[in-house]
Formats: structure tokens, C-alpha cells, sequence
């Protein structure tokens, strides 16, 4: 029998291990086969009560290939690597957010992990 | 232009006495109007009965007939406002039983009252001779009615957005021992669960406010649980809090205090309370910004039976047009081909803006929702962890999935067992993405993600693994 320890999670994936950027781009591939639109965004805290984090630029409104999404999230991470950073995917049919998932967290480079797995 | 498209019967004088209700009811030759409220009955005629003469029977006990002719019916003009049944099918493999399809005017029914149109519609006709049973399996409601319902308070799309949930289904679980525990052993058997990973947690719809557990105290120590929990994982939480009462002014007076303590959702049991408390409650959460969990006790008392009552899917469009955010609907695992088929057409009916026709689904009309905000399907009652791929393929993003047992049940408690169905979901939802085939591989991820989750890994080994095949055996 184990006791659960205390962790801070950030919502829709964080209760894996961190992905990876292979595993990044697979999650990025289904955003735009569903036609939503990507975009990246940060903070400097991850307060469940602050429901807007900074975007990184505007929106992918173009982006076709996962890669170019992925360069994004790599560019953020270099110059926000103090930051939480998330990719969103918008439903511009849907009219809302359809998709977000955390893809880097402070102190932490994208092999080793700010949580337990 | 004149309201009636078949002549009318009583232009030539009064005479008293018992009429076939045929003459006046049955007139397979009307097109139903785009504004008229469409209904399909399944109807079981008392042997010798023909079906002409008792469907027409069932359009005007439920619109405007009475057993005899009155005079006063000749200072109005009927044909505006009487039902007609347009259309009679024998079903396919019974000897006598038939779909009637029955028009009302809209002019038949109050605005925004679910209570009217049902006391009309269900009412009376239920219990009259001419038929052995009757099914109300579906309504088609046009646009122009549905105008006048505000809907679900919020709707799925708010709630993804309040509660910062985005991409997969949701996590819950009704605390248990359903009735017998103290506030403050409640609160925390709340804390514990929603510390390892739930979005929400649930009051069973037998708690209200009892001896053992007044009402007050649970709210307390639930905010406390609530609040604790989402300030240690810094996700955003939910108690679903039940202000079912026995009087609409108790039910508001809860409802207050819930959102004085800043609690995001309250729930509600929309059938033992009534669809006016329903939607009085309702109207309240969207003026006050609380999402609303229905609960459906008594539901089986009138959906159960396959040629009598009600069919689920017409009280889940009621209740998307009264108000609540979330409904239950079954878990469909381990169901038969048939009654999956069915609930996933209401399923539809619930979440979706326009839905086709679709008989093998039970959806006896194309309903136009006209944007009315959608209810999030709620999933509960004997599930676990096993049960997850196939819950996530057949209810996709839009669901609450309750594992109770599946969550409590877990030998390290609350809290381990949580993360054992959060990691499982969205191990689910991380395969699923990558082009994976939960109903072949689910057995696969899950036991993959139990390699590096202890508290998955000690869920997968206490409950057996299923077997998810899709069986088709059952028809509608």
C-alpha cells in the first residue's frame, strides 16, 4: 500500500510522464487533422484560477506540418524556459477551444520531469 | 390563410352524442407543418380495436377530444387546434402493434413549459380502454417552441471553459456509503478523491438533508475539500452539491448557499422534483453562473418497459429544453447492439445541434436544436479502470465518466484510486490521439501505462479485464 504524494498537475495529459517531442508532434498531428487551430502560450505560474497564459505569437493559423508547430514550442522553451508553456487548439467551426495540453515545465528540460512519472 | 388544412366537421350544426374519434382525429392525408410538435407512440390496440380509430383516439385525448360531443366546441375552430395522427406503421415482427405519428398545433402549448406540453402529451391518453399500451418514443420539437426554452444554463462548451478542462472526458464519482456518513467524514472521502485527479465528486441523489447529515454542514465541508484539493494540484474542482428539496424556496435557499461558499456546480434529481422545480433551478444557475448536474431517479419507472411509458430519449430532450448541464445516461458497456445504438442516439440528442432521422437509432424525427446549448453525457455505475478504452471510444470528449466503486474500491483508498482511472483516461486519450484503436489495444495501453503508474498497476490487478466487442445481437 502506497499514500498518494502531493503533486501539482496541469489538467488534460499532465498525469503522464512528460512527452516528449516525438510524442508532442503525435498529439500536434491530431490538432490539425481535426482542423483546429494551434497556438502556444506561458506563464510564470500555473494558478488554476488564471484561466489566460500569455501567447507566444498569434495563433498558427497556416501551419500544415507538425514540425513547424513543434518549432514554435521549441522557441518558446528556449526563451520561456522558466515558464509553464501549453498548447491550445482552437475550433473555429465549434466557435471555442477544443484542445490544451502541457508541454514544459520550469527547472525541468523536456527528458527529465517537475512530477513524479 | 386559415390555421386548418382539412375541412372542418362542424359547420353544419350541432348533434350530440358519442362520435368516432376517426372522423375528427385520424387524417392520413395532413402534412404536418413545420411549427407543429411531432410525436411517434408506440401503440399496443385492446384486441379488436383498429388502429385507425385508437390512434385517432390518442391524438385527441391528447389534444383537444372528449369522449362526447360538446356545443362549445362549435364556438371555436377545432381544426386549429386539434391533434391529427397523419401516420400509422405496423411494427416489423409484432402482430399488434403499431408507430402512430401524431401532429399538434403549436398553438396547444404554453411557451417554455415542459409541464404543459407533457400534461398534454402524456397525460390522460395513457390510461385510456382503447389501448392495452402506449410508448411515447420520441417528439419532434420545431424551432419556432424551442425558441421559448433557454436550455441547458450552460451548456458544454462554458463548462469546458469554466472548468479549464479541455480534450478528454471528464472524472467523477458519487461518495459512498451512499447515506450514514458524517459531514466531515464526507468532506474528506471528498478531499481524497478529488486530491487524486477527479474533476468532480458527486452527492448520490439520495442525500438531501437527514438526520445524520444536514444539508449545511455538507456543503462546509465539502467547499473546504474542494478548495483544499484544487489549491494542492492546481486543477480546477467540483462537488456536485444536491439541493434537491422537498419545496422549490429550500431548493433555492441551498442553491444560495452554494454559491456563497463560490461552489462552481449544484445537481438536481429533475423527475421525483418536477420539471418546474427543474427549471426554476435552472434559470437560477444560468442568472447566478452554476453549472447543473440532473440526476434521473424514477427514470426506469417510465422508460423501462418496451411498450408502455416513456422512452428515455424523449425525457433527455425535455431536460436539455428545461435546463441541466449534465444528465446520466448509462454507461452502454456490457449492453446489448440495440439498447448501445438507442442510448448513443440520445447521446446525440443531447450534445448535438442537428440530428438526422435515424429509426435504428430511435430517432424517430430530425431535430433541429437551433444552437441550443448542449448537455454533457454522464456515464455511471459499475465501471472501472478495464472499462476505460471502451468508454472513451463509444462517449468520446464530451462525457462525465463516474467510476464510484471503480474510484473508492481501490485497496490503497481514495486518492490512489483516482490517479489509477486519471492515468488510465488519459493513457486512453494520449493513444487515442496517436491513431491507436482503443477497442483493440485498449487491454494493451492500459497495461503499458501500468508500468510506470503503481496505483494504475494495483487497479488493473484487483478488477478483471473485459472483453469490449461490438455484438450485434438486439433490435430497436
Amino acid at each position: 500500500m502506497k499514500t498518494l504524494p502531493k503533486e501539482r498537475r496541469y489538467e488534460t495529459l499532465s498525469y503522464l510522464p512528460p512527452l516528449t517531442d516525438q510524442q508532442i508532434e503525435k498529439q500536434l498531428n491530431y490538432c490539425l487533422q481535426m482542423g483546429y487551430i494551434p497556438a502556444v502560450e506561458f506563464n510564470e505560474n500555473s494558478n488554476p484560477e488564471e484561466y489566460y497564459w500569455t501567447m507566444w505569437k498569434l495563433p498558427l493559423f497556416g501551419a500544415t506540418s507538425t514540425r513547424s508547430v513543434l518549432d514554435e514550442v521549441q522557441a518558446c522553451r528556449s526563451e520561456y524556459g522558466n515558464c509553464f508553456i501549453r498548447v491550445v487548439g482552437f475550433d473555429n467551426v465549434k466557435q471555442c477551444q477544443a484542445v490544451s495540453f502541457i508541454v514544459h515545465k520550469p527547472g525541468s528540460n523536456s527528458n527529465s520531469s517537475g512530477y513524479r512519472y | 390563410m386559415s390555421y386548418s388544412q382539412t375541412q372542418a366537421k362542424s359547420g353544419a350544426g350541432y348533434s350530440a352524442g358519442v362520435q368516432d374519434y376517426r372522423l375528427t382525429y385520424y387524417a392520413p392525408d395532413y402534412t404536418p407543418r413545420d411549427t407543429d410538435i411531432l410525436a411517434a407512440f408506440r401503440m399496443t390496440p385492446q384486441p379488436g380495436v383498429p388502429p385507425e380509430e385508437c390512434a385517432a383516439a390518442v391524438a385527441a385525448e391528447s389534444s383537444t377530444g372528449t369522449w362526447t360531443t360538446v356545443w362549445t366546441d362549435l364556438l371555436t375552430d377545432m381544426d386549429r387546434y386539434r391533434g391529427r395522427c397523419y401516420d400509422i406503421e405496423p411494427v416489423p415482427g409484432e402482430d399488434n402493434q403499431y408507430i402512430a405519428y401524431v401532429a399538434y398545433p403549436l398553438d396547444l402549448f404554453e411557451e417554455g413549459s415542459v409541464t404543459n406540453l407533457l400534461t398534454s402529451i402524456v397525460g390522460n391518453v395513457f390510461g385510456f380502454k382503447a389501448l392495452r399500451a402506449l410508448r411515447l418514443e420520441d417528439l419532434r420539437i420545431p424551432v419556432a417552441y424551442l425558441k421559448t426554452f433557454q436550455g441547458p444554463p450552460h451548456g458544454i462548451q462554458v463548462e469546458r471553459d469554466r472548468m479549464n478542462k479541455y480534450g478528454r472526458p471528464m472524472l467523477g464519482c458519487t461518495i459512498k456509503p451512499k447515506l450514514g456518513l458524517s459531514a466531515k467524514n464526507y468532506g474528506r472521502a471528498v478531499y481524497e478523491c478529488l486530491r487524486g485527479g477527479l474533476d468532480f465528486t458527486k452527492d448520490d441523489e439520495n442525500i438531501n438533508s437527514q438526520p445524520f447529515q444536514r444539508w449545511r454542514d455538507r456543503f462546509l465541508f465539502v467547499a473546504d475539500a474542494i478548495h483544499k484539493s484544487q489549491a494542492e494540484t492546481g486543477e480546477l474542482k467540483g462537488h456536485y452539491l444536491n439541493v434537491t428539496a422537498h419545496t422549490c424556496e429550500e431548493m433555492l435557499k441551498r442553491a444560495e448557499y452554494a454559491k456563497e461558499l463560490e461552489m462552481p456546480i449544484i445537481m438536481h434529481d429533475f423527475l421525483t422534483a418536477g420539471f418546474t422545480a427543474n427549471t426554476t433551478l435552472s434559470h437560477w444557475c444560468r442568472d447566478n453562473g452554476l453549472l447543473l448536474h440532473i440526476h434521473r431517479a424514477m427514470h426506469a419507472v417510465l422508460d423501462r418497459q418496451k411498450n408502455h411509458g416513456i422512452h428515455f430519449r424523449v425525457l433527455a430532450k425535455c431536460l436539455r429544453m428545461s435546463g441541466g448541464d449534465h444528465i446520466h445516461t448509462g454507461t452502454v458497456v456490457g449492453k446489448l447492439e440495440g439498447d448501445r445504438a438507442a442510448t448513443l442516439g440520445f447521446v446525440d440528442l443531447l450534445r448535438e445541434n442537428y440530428i438526422e432521422q435515424d429509426k435504428s437509432r430511435g430517432v424517430y424525427f430530425t431535430q433541429d436544436w437551433a444552437s441550443m446549448p448542449g448537455v454533457m453525457a454522464v456515464a455511471s455505475g459499475g465501471i472501472h479502470v478495464w472499462h476505460m478504452p471502451a468508454l472513451v471510444e463509444i462517449f468520446g470528449d464530451d462525457s462525465v465518466l463516474q467510476f464510484g466503486g471503480g474510484t473508492l474500491g481501490h485497496p490503497w483508498g481514495n486518492a490512489p484510486g483516482a490517479t489509477a482511472n486519471r492515468v488510465a483516461l488519459e493513457a486512453c486519450v494520449q493513444a487515442r490521439n496517436e491513431g491507436r484503436n482503443l477497442a483493440r489495444e485498449g487491454g494493451d495501453i492500459l497495461r503499458e501505462a501500468g508500468k510506470w503508474s503503481p496505483e494504475l498497476a494495483a487497479a488493473l490487478d484487483l478488477w478483471k479485464e473485459i472483453k469490449f466487442e461490438f455484438d450485434t445481437v438486439d433490435t430497436i
